[in-house]
């Protein structure tokens, strides 16, 4: 039983709280009250409806009814006219963008729900540990009806036809590699799913492991089958353990249903799958060297061709895709390749499913239809930035990836798109920067993570990528000059072209993007020596205001290296030459007298 | 377990499970069973989801309200965790954020027992395929 005869929501995302959603519920309830309604009608915030450049939102239940760009002067109105004598507000009700129809019922605001949950449609939503659950919700109902009623062919054209490209970074295209893979002749052939997840920031393939497993291993029963192949092998790191835990679980239930193993589904086909694991190296996610890796032999890429759909573990074609990838086939199969290709953008269909990090709202993992714009994902979806700042820009497809600005926010997601901008699509880490970031610090930091995973192997990587690193400390510290600019250029043009692998083709990537996107900064560092986001500790300076300076000691008394002198209620000096920029001092001033400069 | 050699089979394995749901909400209608999912994937079970789950399994059963608990994976509401998704029978589910001992206290003594609202709500602003 519902105490209440209707219920408000009032948005109380970042986004509307900055715009008085506060005030209107306060409103709202003393409205209540005048009107002796309080125990009628319940007030209530919420979290954020994804609808932030149309907040404030308020929504009314049990009548579906969603405002936008309510004011705390709209709540009398709400009250009076909506509660009591139920008739509708138009002004307030929400517009489809597209049709500039109005719509109150929410359920009806299918472009206001601008994620589409096709790899993540059972995460959250089933028991990952329950076969039962699963099936419930359609698994391995696709595997059944290929082996029952199809031939290979036939559904690697479905794959074809559908326009799924592979989720793991590059956007190979899916149908074509099954095609390879069953072209070449072998006794034996592999199917691995790769399951090594490494970019800083991404855990996509963990949460569709963790909350989906059976997607996964119904989709690599069904490339088996499609490529001719009897065996999968995932290979998952090991630092993810509750998925290697869930993936055991749903292998053993799939073996006892039958749904794995010999005979599958009466058909004749065999098929079984095994877990590999791996240590957590970022360059055992490139294909080859993952299949290295699984070979017991060191994880390091070796060039191709040969691919390894023609020669991948111990020789024999092998299809290796990635976990998202494989969690898009049986919707394709089931709802047929028309219906995927329908969403997306001409030349990247489906959809994609994003981590958001960073300095944004609601962190965490979407899936939104290719071609949403960046704007959409960060400022309705993620609720714009944290703490009302500046957005200042968003680094897509982890370390080999690149930075864009507030310029591309309105770029439509894709593959093309991203590189057309000067970036990657990557496994799906976005990683969200505000006005206090410095992007030479960010290069800084994804150099030394590409240095630190660097295999070794090949010179440019190994030696070429150290040398960056060491330019860009060179300029964080204050030492850069211009001529280091043109260095840093060519040197990453120079790592991009000779590099064996993806890793350190994509490595210079951070560097390159923010040399077209923020040399502003890069001159600030190396000609003005200052780090304009005050970051860069060796090019800051702690300065005393004189005028907001009572001359408590307090900064003095707090220094480490006794750098602050001055008298009793006389303003302080700071000497820079023995100040350690520790900050020790700027939070004990309690007349905000000291500041960065 | 059961084999499933068939479409048949999977089919009759799907609809003895959802029958078998659709069952245990009937019972007892129109108070019904309630359901409830905690989101225990790696973020939810870092923000301590397990002590939440375990919290409801108890104090349901004390408080005799006839209730399903079940463990899915996280459903990428990261900033928000831990997350539960409460569904009262016959009713739209509703998602929870930020649920510590308190608040799930009070979402069972206001809102499954009575419909009352309590903070915490996570708007749904995405469409799931069937």
């Amino acid at each position: 039983m519902v105490k209440y005869r209707k219920q408000i929501l009032v948005c109380g995302g970042a986004g509307c709280n900055s715009k008085q959603s506060e005030e209107i519920l306060d409103n709202l309830k003393l409205e209540l009250e005048a009107l002796a309604l309080e125990n009628d009608i319940q007030v209530i915030k919420t979290g954020c409806f994804g609808l932030c450049e149309l907040g404030p939102v308020v929504k009314i239940m049990p009548d579906d009814t969603i405002y936008t760009k309510v004011t705390p002067d709209d709540a009398a109105e709400i009250i009076t006219e909506h509660v009591v004598k139920g008739k509708r507000i138009e002004r307030l009700i929400y517009k489809d963008p597209v049709t500039q129809k109005q719509v109150s019922a929410s359920s009806e605001m299918t472009s206001y729900k601008k994620q589409l949950r096709i790899v993540l449609r059972n995460c959250g939503i089933i028991d990952p540990e329950s076969i039962e659950e699963a099936i419930a919700r359609d698994a391995y109902l696709a595997l059944g009806k290929v082996l029952k009623e199809m031939k290979p062919i036939e559904v690697i054209k479905i794959i074809q036809d559908s326009g799924l490209r592979g989720r793991g970074g590059a956007g190979f295209p899916t149908g074509l590699k099954w095609k390879l893979a069953h072209e070449n002749k072998s006794d034996e052939k592999y199917v691995v799913c790769n399951a090594d997840e490494g970019d800083p920031g991404a855990f996509m393939d963990r949460s569709v492991l963790e909350g989906d497993p059976h997607s996964v291993l119904e989709a690599m029963a069904i490339c088996g089958f499609c490529i001719g192949s009897s065996k999968g092998l995932i290979y998952i790191r090991a630092e993810y353990p509750l998925a290697v835990a869930r993936l055991i679980t749903a292998i053993k239930q799939a073996r006892e249903s039958g749904l794995l193993g010999n005979d599958i589904f009466g058909s004749g086909f065999n098929f079984d799958i095994e877990i590999k694991y791996g240590a957590g190296a970022f360059v055992c996610g490139e294909e080859t060297a993952l299949i290295h890796s699984m070979e017991g032999l060191r994880g390091e890429p070796t060039v191709k061709p040969p691919f390894p759909v023609e020669s991948g573990f111990r020789g024999k074609p092998t299809n290796v895709n990635n976990v998202e990838t494989y969690a898009c086939i049986s919707p394709i199969i089931l709802k047929g390749s028309s219906w995927f290709s329908s969403i997306g953008t001409e030349k990247s269909k489906g959809t994609k499913v994003f981590a958001l990090a960073g300095k944004i709202n609601n962190v965490g993992l979407i899936e939104v239809p290719m071609g949403t714009t960046l704007r959409e994902v960060i400022f309705e979806i993620g609720g714009g930035i944290q703490y009302g700042k500046k957005f200042k820009a968003v680094q897509t497809g982890g370390p080999s990836g690149g930075c864009l600005t507030e310029k591309h926010l309105d770029t439509p997601i894709d593959f093309d798109n991203l590189i057309a901008a000067g970036s990657f699509m990557g496994s799906g880490g976005m990683i969200v920067m505000d006005e206090d970031d410095c992007m030479v610090s960010v290069s800084k930091y994804f150099l030394d993570f590409t240095v630190e995973e660097s295999c070794g192997k090949c010179a440019p990587c190994r030696i070429g990528n150290k040398r960056l690193y060491e330019l860009l400390d060179h300029i964080c510290k204050g030492n850069g000059t211009m001529e280091d600019l043109k260095r840093l250029k060519n040197m990453s043009l120079v790592i991009k072209d000779t590099s064996l692998c993806g890793l350190g083709q994509g490595s210079p990537n951070p560097v390159l993007s923010t040399l077209d996107n923020f040399m502003d900064e890069y001159i600030a560092h190396v000609v003005d020596k200052k780090c304009p986001a005050g970051k860069c500790r060796d090019l800051m300076q702690y300065f005393i205001i004189s005028e907001n300076c009572v001359g408590c000691t307090a900064c003095a008394r707090v220094c480490p290296v006794n750098a602050i002198t001055g008298e009793r209620k006389e303003p302080h000096l700071i000497n820079p030459s023995i100040c350690i920029k520790c900050g020790a001092c700027i939070e004990k001033c309690k007349f905000d007298a000291i500041i960065i400069k | 377990m059961k084999q499933i050699k068939s479409l048949a089979d999977l089919n009759k394995s799907k609809e003895e499970y959802l029958s078998k749901s659709k069952d245990s909400e009937k019972k007892d209608a129109p108070g019904g069973k309630v359901r409830i999912r905690v989101h225990m994937g790696t973020s939810g079970i870092a923000s301590g989801a397990r002590e939440i789950h375990e919290f409801l399994t108890i104090e349901l059963e004390k408080r005799n309200i006839d209730a399903v608990v079940i463990k899915t994976g996280d459903m990428g509401y990261c900033f928000a965790e831990p997350t539960i998704e409460v569904t009262r029978s016959g009713e739209e589910p509703i998602i929870f954020g930020n649920v510590d001992k308190l608040r799930a206290d009070e979402i069972i003594e206001k809102y499954i027992k009575n419909g009352e609202y309590v903070e915490g709500i996570l708007p749904v602003n995405y469409q799931i395929i069937n």
